[in-house]
């Protein structure tokens, strides 16, 4: 199930970019499917500025610890604080309730992915 | 099963402890003096016998039945090595002995120990020197680590990275990072170290390459010679995490093999018991460059064959270890090398690699196996077909072994592979051991084709049933009942 109003970093990201330059970020379904069942999300604090591919904070999971990159520049201006206490909204709702972060942009991202070029990654991958 | 405190009886008693003959406040300030009486359960002996015994028959052990999850803590120890290092004279002798004046002679047999251990790893891996002071395997990665430091500060080398390959054992990287370095990890090509992954890595801020020879695949770097040189070419150096040496003592020295930096796990290779946590050994060898980095306190022999502990080692990376490591597993291990000689060794990891690659060839059209060729002492399969079938995943094999008296091996390691397997069944195990496992492997995976939702319940023959690991982790709730 890959959405085909997003577009996706290489590290199975994913960003849904809005008209007032702003981003929201999660983690795709084929990302919660290897991961298995999430038990621990550690994100970054709002106010953070990383620039795209940087390391933003990490997942855990019930089979491994894995990082998680910012897939845009920019700074962070909200986190979602339900996966404190319900990381398992990533499992059930990885592009819905599962979001990670929203950011607001630097400046238009390049290296993103298609949802087709997605695809044929997450296909290798498998 | 309740705790044995909830199981005292008030009253009830089982030994009657003999008074002092010396008053405790006469050697002990009244402030540290218990106010109160001990909170101890009300027990008999048998009770007390009932209860341990209990708890022992809930424990599984490699004692007891089959243990494919292999030298990694778990392979079997024999038991001789136990009484060596029970011996009074070793077991009674005060640590600080050696270090008093003159203590050299009330402990030359303990220091010789120390001497004739180190002298026999080095004439194993075909390293120059060697320290035991590590205490664990991931103590003797960072000891490496912190030596390869000090060696290029030393030349006045800028080195910044260290190079782990994706297959790597996690305690590598976190070794370099811990020793200050930037981590930069290559990704394999069939398995192995591809060497044009490594050379676009590769540049004057290396410091080193970490690699595990065989790999945790159980894969043998083929492409070593090539990847020893290149790093050498930028002053590099070639790190050797000893996780996996059973699967070649006798037959490669990695010495020989141009590593700079080694470390053994005596309690994986050298039959000293590691599983539950107990005490292990990460000795650390080093060729000739790296030798005036060595952590101290060192044990020297002088011309008549007295042995010294030495401290004064400049350029040396300090202590990393009280005393002079876990000296009791040291000792077993000297023990082990000794009884089974430079034969009985190379016999080791001849029987380690028979035994996987036995297991592999009978389980390769029950499982799926990601880089099915010639293996060395361990094989990774994959439960990503009956996942797909089936819904049957590795963890779900892994508690069905449970249910028939096997232990279950590493899943979900290494992480390269999805729904990973790690066989290893070691040296020790029979035929008739190994075939059994085979048997039951098939009929587990023919559950899985017939009746996935069965195996989806186990275990259901152990003494709890399936844990909910998620919320375990999620939310964690100590209880004191089993």
């Amino acid at each position: 199930m890959i959405p085909n109003d997003l577009l996706y970093a290489k590290t199975h990201e994913w960003v849904r970019i809005e008209d007032n330059g702003e981003a929201t970020v999660g983690i795709t379904q084929f990302a919660q499917e290897q991961l298995g069942d999430i038990t621990y999300v550690e994100l970054p604090s709002v106010g953070d500025v990383f620039s795209a591919g940087d390391e933003m904070g990490s997942v855990e999971s019930v089979k491994a610890a894995s990082e998680l990159y910012c897939p845009v520049s920019g700074e962070i201006i909200a986190v979602n604080e339900a996966l404190d206490d319900a990381p398992e909204k990533v499992n059930a709702s990885p592009y819905g309730d599962g979001w990670f972060v929203r950011i607001k942009l630097d400046d238009e991202p390049d290296d993103l992915l298609s949802p087709e070029e997605y695809a044929e990654i997450a296909q290798a991958d498998h | 099963m309740s705790t044995v405190f909830k199981k005292s009886v008030p009253g009830r008693e089982g030994v009657w402890p003999e008074k002092p003959r010396t008053e405790p406040r006469d050697f002990i300030d009244e402030n540290l003096l218990r106010a109160g009486q001990p909170n101890l359960p009300s027990l008999s002996e048998l009770d007390v016998v009932r209860h341990f015994t209990g708890l022992s028959k809930k424990n599984f052990g490699v004692d007891g039945e089959f243990y494919p999850l292999g030298s990694c803590t778990m392979k079997y120890n024999p038991k001789f090595t136990e009484e060596v290092a029970a011996l009074p004279g070793f077991s009674r002798l005060h640590p600080m002995t050696p270090q008093l004046p003159g203590g050299g002679e009330m402990s030359s047999g303990a220091l010789e120990v120390i001497y004739e251990t180190e002298r026999l790893l080095c004439e194993i891996t075909g390293m120059s020197a060697f320290t035991l002071h590590p205490m664990a395997g991931a103590h003797g990665e960072l000891t490496g680590a912190l030596m390869m430091a000090a060696y290029h500060a030393d030349k006045g080398n800028k080195k910044t990275k260290i190079i782990c390959p994706d297959s790597a054992h996690g305690t590598n990287p976190a070794s370099a990072s811990i020793a200050g370095f930037d981590v930069v990890s290559i990704a394999s090509a069939d398995g192995i170290v591809d060497p044009d992954q490594l050379a676009a890595a590769l540049d004057d801020e290396v410091a080193g390459v970490m690699l595990t020879v065989p790999n945790t695949l159980g894969l043998f770097e083929k492409h070593l010679p090539r990847i020893v040189d290149m790093v050498h070419a930028v002053d590099g150096l070639l790190y050797y995490d000893g996780a996996n040496l059973n699967a070649i003592l006798g037959h490669l020295r990695v010495g020989d093999a141009g590593f700079d930096v080694v470390h053994l796990n005596l309690h994986k290779t050298f039959a000293t018991p590691h599983g539950g946590g107990g005490p292990g050994s990460g000795p650390v060898g080093v060729s000739e460059k790296l030798i005036p980095y060595l952590p101290i306190s060192r044990v020297t022999r002088d011309d008549a064959g007295r042995y010294k502990l030495k401290y004064d080692y400049p350029k040396s990376i300090g202590y990393v270890a009280p005393f002079y490591g876990n000296f009791g597993v040291a000792l077993k291990a000297y023990a082990y090398i000794l009884r089974l000689g430079a034969e009985g060794l190379t016999r080791v990891s001849e029987n380690a690699v028979l035994a996987a690659n036995y297991l592999r060839k009978r389980l390769e059209n029950d499982l799926d196996i990601p880089y099915n060729r010639l293996c060395m002492h361990e094989f990774v399969a994959s439960a990503c077909s009956a996942q797909k079938t089936c819904g049957v995943r590795a963890l779900d094999i892994a508690k069905a072994l449970l249910d028939r008296g096997i232990h279950a091996p590493t899943i979900y390691f290494p992480l390269i592979v999805k729904e990973a397997l790690m066989v290893e069944p070691t040296e020790t195990e029979s035929k008739a051991t190994l075939d059994a496992f085979v048997d039951v492997m098939k009929e587990i995976m023919e559950q899985a084709a017939t009746d996935p939702e069965s195996l989806l319940a186990a275990p259901v023959n152990t003494p709890v049933g399936r844990l909910d690991e998620t919320h375990a982790a999620r939310a964690m709730e100590i209880t004191e009942d089993l």
